[in-house]
């Protein structure tokens, strides 16, 4: 009821100095993680073309090819901001077969975003339900359920589940295709998704039940029941929008690391997505895709962070004044 | 679990302080009170001597540890004879797992499996918590433009998202032709080791910050103690709890991430079969022989579960609040 608004003056002079200084502090951080990256790819002491173009060595055409191509002759610092400068114009480089990685890249995005909003949906519908039940109704039975299911949850790899669920749903009872068309659709990303977002849930589910069992608890919860508001609206709108902060922060950055997490995933169900590119190119030890598809999903998972951060402060106007 | 970071974010990063602050705990600061008092560990100790789930767990992660000193007492078989004759055998009498493609017994090879699954999981949370305490302890109490500079280093490590840190390094040392059991382990624990200090870093850092402004620090502190003095004899043991209870957890997440990382082909490889290995072997013929993933599978699963378990259990006996 009485929260701050942001539209005051004040609220968003806050607001500004919040998004500034947060950028600000990106900048250190997104360089560093894009030269870490490429350092370990092509500065390595030692041939960084052993294993780039498959079983064989790389011909010497392809080496000049490359060197040139990523300026290997010149320091370290002028090699990164020249390739950076690539990304940045869209080009990530070619692979071996000569295939342009970027091209590669825009066929494939469309389907790792459907399959991870699939994920993030069930996670959020599924872990959300799971721990507000379970923090409104305080220990039980459905808590207990709740807390040993997740821990299972946590407990299995994530290629585990999605080979069971194969081997159950697709082999066995044959519900599904064990494997995804090349036209992925929304229907038949439900299951992977599922596979995806799973060990996510568990963590919603968690987070929600201790945030809302530790507000349940707090001052301001107390002042609404003392001021005889009515247990539906303290629920809700006291209680609820207080405790789904954090978990709603937390969805934001798993989008971001579903994106790229969905190696596993993609490379069990066959979805023909950007994590099988990077896993077919793992198998096929083609080095550049590998390597360009990460600094790409990086660079993604980074930026998605940062609203999320951004999207924190215009849910919590608190966050701004700390 | 594909990612030992976020273990911290369900569980291990709660509170910080309330372990640093525990009134129990202080009240082991300044001894010769009425009767003896007790430790926070102590206390910890008895509490946890009374839950089901530290029992449970103890007795599997025991009997995991001794599997993996003495494989020979849990089998007879060679792990590695093979006998394409029976390959492919679903679980009988004589192999109580079936056999493998190459007609290895499977129930030898997961028993010799275990030590490099646990070899792996206790390396990497070693070296996590070694380099992440260090940082973090110096972090916290030096503060200033130490503080400043070490969190940045850390947020960038933070920022490497685990799977695909992971698969850079490993693709780049796989290719520098690392050969041999134990430096192929090297190469898996110190990838993960490299991607999760930031999160024992943050953790012991704010338990330091903490435990700075308690009044035993500036006791000392005024009582003319130097620098190394304080940290050694009275930082490190308040706040170490903390981040214990993080590599319990994380321990079993990086046995799991290892799993991971085999079954993509740049984790671990022969001669060091892991269980993550054996199930990356049967990544194809889960149809026709699904004995070959779900028993390697059940133990993994077993092992992290355990782990995350005793985490759990050891997190809630230390913090004052829950009890």
């Amino acid at each position: 009821m009485g929260r701050p608004t942001p539209a005051t003056r004040e609220g968003v002079r806050g607001m500004g100095r919040y998004v500034l200084r947060r950028l600000l502090q990106l900048v250190p951080v997104f360089i560093g993680c894009t030269f870490l990256i490429y350092v370990l790819v092509w500065a390595i002491p030692g041939n960084p073309f052993a294993g780039m173009c498959g079983e064989r060595p790389c011909p010497d055409s392809f080496i000049a090819m490359m060197t040139d191509k990523y300026n290997l002759d010149d320091s370290v610092f002028v090699q990164y901001f020249k390739y950076m400068g690539n990304l940045l114009t869209g080009d990530f480089g070619e692979t071996f077969s000569g295939l342009d990685v970027g091209e590669l890249i825009s066929l494939r995005w469309p389907v790792s975003l459907r399959l991870a909003l699939m994920a993030v949906a069930i996670q959020t519908v599924i872990g959300l339900v799971a721990g507000i039940v379970s923090g409104l109704r305080g220990r039980g039975f459905f808590d207990s359920l709740v807390l040993v299911s997740t821990l299972f949850l946590i407990a299995i790899p994530t290629f585990v589940t999605g080979f069971v669920i194969q081997i159950l749903l697709g082999f066995q009872w044959e519900i599904m295709t064990p494997t995804v068309s090349s036209e992925a659709t929304w229907a038949e990303l439900v299951i992977p998704g599922f596979v995806l977002g799973s060990l996510s849930m568990a963590y919603v589910s968690r987070l929600t039940r201790t945030s809302i069992a530790e507000n349940k608890r707090s001052d301001y919860i107390r002042t609404a029941l003392a001021k005889g508001l009515p247990q539906r609206r303290i629920v809700w709108v006291h209680l609820l929008r207080n405790s789904l902060i954090p978990v709603l922060t937390f969805l934001g950055t798993d989008l971001g690391a579903l994106m790229g997490g969905a190696v596993v995933t993609e490379g069990i169900f066959g979805i023909n997505g950007i994590g099988r590119l990077v896993y077919d190119g793992i198998l096929s030890k083609e080095g550049v895709v590998v390597t360009g598809v990460v600094v790409l999903l990086v660079i993604v998972f980074l930026l998605i962070n940062l609203i999320v951060d951004l999207l924190y402060a215009v849910l919590d106007p608190r966050i701004r004044y700390d | 679990m594909t990612d030992p970071s976020a273990a911290a974010a369900g569980t291990a990063t709660r509170d910080t302080e309330s372990y640093v602050v525990a009134p129990e705990h202080l009240e082991d600061v300044k001894p010769g009170g009425p009767g003896k008092p007790r430790s926070l560990w102590s206390d910890a100790w008895r509490d946890l001597r009374r839950r089901p789930m530290f029992i449970i767990s103890g007795v599997v992660i025991l009997l995991l540890v001794v599997i993996a000193l003495f494989p020979g007492l849990f089998t007879s078989a060679d792990p590695n004879l093979t006998d394409l004759a029976r390959s492919r055998k679903p679980p009988s009498a004589d192999a109580w797992f079936g056999y493998d493609l190459q007609g290895r017994d499977v129930y030898a090879r997961v028993m010799y499996g275990t030590r490099w699954s646990l070899l792996v999981g206790i390396g990497a949370a070693v070296f996590t918590v070694l380099i992440g305490s260090m940082l973090g302890i110096l972090a916290g109490f030096a503060g200033g433009w130490v503080d400043g500079l070490l969190s940045r280093i850390g947020e960038v490590f933070f920022g490497l998202p685990f799977v695909l840190g992971a698969i850079v390094i490993l693709t780049i040392f796989r290719n520098a032709g690392v050969n041999g059991a134990l430096p192929i382990v090297g190469v898996v624990v110190l990838s993960l080791a490299v991607l999760s200090w930031p999160v024992a870093m943050r953790i012991m850092r704010s338990a330091a910050i903490t435990a700075k402004q308690q009044d035993y620090v500036k006791a000392a502190r005024a009582l003319g103690a130097r620098p190394a003095r304080i940290v050694f004899r009275h930082l490190l043991p308040n706040c170490l709890a903390p981040v214990l209870v993080y590599a319990t957890i994380a321990l079993g997440a990086f046995i799991g991430a290892e799993a991971t990382l085999s079954f993509l082909g740049i984790g671990l490889r022969d001669p060091a079969v892991s269980w993550g290995v054996m199930i990356a072997d049967s990544r194809n013929f889960v149809r026709v022989a699904p004995h070959m993933l779900l028993f390697p599978a059940g133990f993994l699963t077993a092992t992290v579960l355990a782990f995350v378990m005793l985490g759990d259990a050891v997190r809630e006996a230390l913090d004052p609040k829950l009890r």
